[in-house]
């Protein structure tokens, strides 16, 4: 098996987790609610533990001794490989929750069949991440029913939030070479296989919510391959500045 | 903290600490309905492995004695002292009395 595969499919998952977390970080203090604060805060600080587990096991695999700090904090930007959805910005609630569900949804087949993979490391992390993942989807799920069948200003915002969105969704499924390296490792599941499954989730999920499913798109980003749209840049200056100015500060 | 807050009916929250226990308040949240009532009262109370379920009412339909009425509800069993079951020893075994 080709090492370099393995470990950049390892910082996918890992960068995915990361960059999600850091902009929901962006909402503690600022949601509609106290509660909802909260709420974020508990998603992004799961997302964390995950990319925590994930960046240090990355590390491991390539054997230079860096650490997850290392891996979060010292790369730049195309050297992130994270999905180009969770680098888009928060915009109002309605598009947060937006980008949560399509995610969620995607995470959730992910990580039910990651438990079965012959990379017993990944199947660990995948089996705690699924529990936190069904909470997730259950959280933005329930918003978007909520925002998507509430009053006719909150069904246009989540409407456009999700025609404007899905563009990204192409490249949860549009697997590279490293995806197929993975899938003939018994690492990582066949993506066509996960893809009707997450289809099938969202049409159920919309059609409750009253909200129309966009036409499909052919173009797929290549956030996973490390070109990233113009918003990453901005998140890892914001994540990462305090660490490049004072290197290996400690608190 | 808005105006959306403000305008969500609030709710009791009782959290079971575990299983054999029973449920406890603990305090309330402003939620749309029952069941975002639950899912706040997760995100505000349980961060920190508080419990294992959670009930809440909402905070409307809680009868509250009136505390006016306080000396004749609760002063007369201020000198029936032999209603303390204070004349049995308890086995050191038994944490939950």
């Amino acid at each position: 098996m080709n090492a370099s595969a393995h470990i950049r499919y390892v910082l996918r998952l890992a960068d995915t987790s990361l960059v999600l977390s850091q902009r929901l970080g962006e909402w503690v203090g600022h949601a509609p609610a106290l509660e909802e604060d909260l709420g974020l805060a508990n998603i992004s600080l799961d997302l964390i533990g995950q990319a925590r587990l994930l960046l240090t096991y990355a590390g491991e695999l390539e054997g230079r001794g860096r650490s997850e700090d290392d891996l979060a904090m010292s790369r730049d930007q195309s050297d992130f490989l994270n999905l180009a959805l969770v680098e888009q910005p928060n915009g109002d609630f309605g598009r947060t929750i937006v980008r949560q569900f399509l995610i969620d949804a995607f995470q959730m087949e992910l990580y039910e069949a990651l438990q079965r993979s012959k990379d017993a490391r990944l199947a660990e992390v995948a089996a705690r991440a699924l529990k936190e993942t069904r909470y997730h989807l259950r959280y933005s799920s329930a918003w978007l029913v909520r925002l998507g069948d509430g009053t006719d200003e909150s069904q246009r915002r989540v409407q456009d939030a999700l025609d404007d969105l899905w563009r990204f969704t192409r490249e949860f499924f549009a697997a590279d070479e490293v995806d197929e390296e993975m899938v003939r490792a018994g690492i990582a599941p066949s993506l066509a296989e996960i893809e009707p499954r997450w289809s099938a989730r969202i049409d159920e999920v919309l059609r409750e919510a009253t909200l129309k499913r966009p036409a499909d798109v052919r173009y797929a980003w290549h956030g996973k391959r490390g070109d990233h749209s113009e918003h990453l840049g901005y998140l890892l200056a914001d994540m990462q500045f305090l660490h490049r100015t004072y290197p290996g500060a400690s608190w | 903290m808005s105006a959306a807050s403000n305008e969500w009916p609030l709710f009791e929250v009782f959290i079971r600490a575990r299983s054999g226990l029973e449920h406890k308040h603990v305090g309330s949240v402003h939620a749309a309905d029952a069941r975002m009532a639950i899912e706040h009262a997760r995100d505000v109370y349980t961060r920190r492995q508080e419990g294992v379920s959670i009930w809440v009412v909402r905070s409307s339909d809680v009868t509250a004695s009136d505390p006016g009425e306080a000396e004749a509800l609760f002063e007369p069993a201020k000198d029936k002292i032999y209603r303390h079951p204070t004349f049995y020893a308890i086995p050191d075994e038994v944490k939950n009395l």
